[in-house]
């Protein structure tokens, strides 16, 4: 459902972070990408999202050449994506967030089930701003939610674990489980968890800008294992 | 009426086709239509234009509106209004103006409002401005001063909503011992507009407190500027605090000033000016909005926010 074509990107400095990409994501699938920090994971979601031009190569979503769209216009298209570091607005209730996420008035249930799949109660925060007074990780809770708010086609989360105790992750876990059963969607995480990583259906590593691995768990793990000198972490990760 | 009054009515007094309680309303230089009850007489002014609103002993949770409109260019409208509140009576005033003018002469209007609050007074003082209509300049330049004695409370809560091209506010406020003055204010402003305020606070008693929050949004080429001026000459607690959000070309500038005359007097101000951030514009973008309505929602959270 997502194609990227030979995508390059370099940084305003000239330093390039992107060196010809390819790669194709299916529906009904969960893929993880990973790779050391700086390896250029978030600027590739950036891209994707339609947040940063690629300087050549192209995108398309079903079939659909996005490059030219704007990041509404590929929001409108369904392409949806939380943040690595979630932004804060003052004044902005959660509720109202999450409105604006989902494109329309929710109801009750609608609402509960939301915020319940990141681990929060919608009584408890539908009127409370999106901004400084949450801490980090409910912070990154809401960013989840406002993506499964979303009547998305493609769902991209950028390091979903950071500030999630053991508990959440596995309640999240569960969330992307039932999204890859509807079968619908095409789902793609940036992980260094090793939960996420052994949940994926493949695992596609970055380093250096470039893919140098892609397949499935039982293939790649072991080999990301060696790399880290050691297990992968497995608890919730820093905010 | 009016249709003109009528639309700004709504906004203004929160007019559902009659008033609710004591009212008085100014329409083009002229009182219209006003009425007093048991516990607030309006009486015209004798010497200059405008009214004397007497709030009487016992008043509890009384409603007095005062909207002023001015429907067409030409016409420069000045109101003095005096407020004489009881010691210990409670209500809630509506005031505000609604302006419109053509595309030929512009038009003004300035309420010159005087509070006299009794000992332990309490008053919920509600003003909002806007402005509609075509490109003829509307200008404003409301005062406001106030007198609170002995643990007298006033909340002021003041909106300039929009379409007002020139404003210059002016608040002067001594308080006595205990007595207690919030104000809430909050401007916008887009295009060429420029609108200015100035407070000017004296506590004078002890325990007097004073909590000044001015939040505005500055959009196009507008300019803003904000000044205040508390002093403290008795142990006595206030806050001045702006918090401006410029986009376009916008300029705001702030300027707090304290004064304490007394070793107890407790004075703070705070003021912070700055763009929305492209990241939050970005966010709500992915979320499906474009960029004005991204604005749009950033804004209006801004401007809602607890203060
Ligand atoms: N706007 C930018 N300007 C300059 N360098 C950038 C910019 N965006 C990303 N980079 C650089 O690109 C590299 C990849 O960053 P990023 O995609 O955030 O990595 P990851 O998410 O894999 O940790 C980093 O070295 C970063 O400094
Ligand atoms: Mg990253």
């Amino acid at each position: 459902m997502l194609n990227l074509q030979n995508i390059y990107w370099a940084a305003p400095d000239n330093t390039p972070v992107l060196r010809g990409i390819n790669l194709a994501i299916k529906k009904g699938r969960l893929t993880v990408l990973t790779g050391p920090n700086g390896s250029g994971k978030t600027t590739l979601f950036k891209l994707v999202a339609g947040l940063l031009p690629p300087q050549s190569g192209r995108i398309l979503l079903d079939g659909e050449d996005i490059t030219p769209l704007d990041v509404t216009q590929r929001a409108q298209k369904g392409v949806c994506l939380a943040f690595q570091q979630p932004v804060g607005f003052k004044g902005l209730t959660i509720g109202r967030l999450l409105e604006l996420a989902a494109g329309e008035a929710l109801d009750e249930g609608q609402r509960c089930a939301l915020l319940s799949q990141v681990g929060l109660a919608w009584e408890e925060y539908k009127d409370r701003p999106a901004d400084g007074s949450l801490s980090g990780g409910e912070r990154k809770r809401v960013e989840i939610a406002t993506v499964l708010a979303r009547p998305g086609r493609l769902l991209l989360f950028d390091e979903p674990e950071a500030g999630l105790d053991l508990w959440s992750l596995a309640g999240l876990l569960d969330v992307f489980h039932t999204l890859r059963e509807c079968r619908d969607k095409g789902m793609l995480l940036i992980s260094h968890q090793a939960r996420l990583l052994e949940a994926a259906d493949e695992i596609i590593v970055l380093a250096g800008g470039r893919i140098v691995g892609q397949g499935p768990p039982a293939r790649i793990l072991p080999s990301l294992t060696a790399e880290n000198h050691g297990p992968l972490p497995r608890g919730g990760g820093e905010a | 009426m009016n249709p003109v009054t009528e639309k700004f009515l709504k906004t203004l007094a929160n007019w559902k086709g009659r008033f609710t309680g004591a009212y008085s309303l100014r329409e083009d230089g002229c009182c219209v239509e006003a009425c007093s009850t048991a516990f607030v007489q309006i009486t015209p002014k004798k010497d200059l234009p405008g009214l004397d609103i007497h709030i009487l002993p016992g008043s509890q949770g009384e409603v007095v509106a005062v909207p002023a409109c001015v429907t067409t260019g030409g016409l420069d409208d000045l109101a003095y209004n005096d407020f004489f509140i009881s010691p210990g009576a409670q209500a809630t005033i509506l005031a505000g103006c609604g302006l419109h003018t053509g595309d030929g002469p512009p038009a003004s209007h300035s309420g010159i409002h005087r509070f006299f609050l009794g000992a332990g007074a309490k008053i919920r003082y509600l003003e909002k401005h806007l402005g509609d209509g075509g490109a003829a300049l509307r200008s404003m330049g409301p005062e406001a001063h106030l007198q609170l004695e002995e643990g007298a409370q006033m909340e002021m809560d003041v909106a300039q909503l929009g379409g007002i091209d020139r404003a210059r506010r002016t608040t002067q406020a001594v308080l006595a011992a205990g007595a207690r003055l919030t104000v809430r204010e909050s401007l916008l402003t887009d295009g060429a507009q420029q609108a200015r305020s100035a407070f000017t606070v004296l506590l004078k008693g002890r325990g007097a407190s004073v909590d000044l929050v001015s939040r505005s949004v500055a959009r196009g080429e507008s300019r803003q500027s904000y000044r205040s001026q508390i002093t403290g000459s008795a142990p006595c607690a206030g806050r001045s605090a702006c918090d401006a959000l410029i986009t376009g070309h916008a300029q705001v500038d702030a300027a707090p000033a304290l004064c304490a005359s007394h070793p107890d007097a407790a004075l703070v101000h705070e003021a912070a000016i700055g763009r929305i951030a492209s990241q939050q514009i970005y966010k709500l973008r992915t979320l499906g909005l474009t960029q004005a309505q991204a604005e749009e929602e950033i804004i209006k959270g801004f401007l809602s926010a607890p203060l």
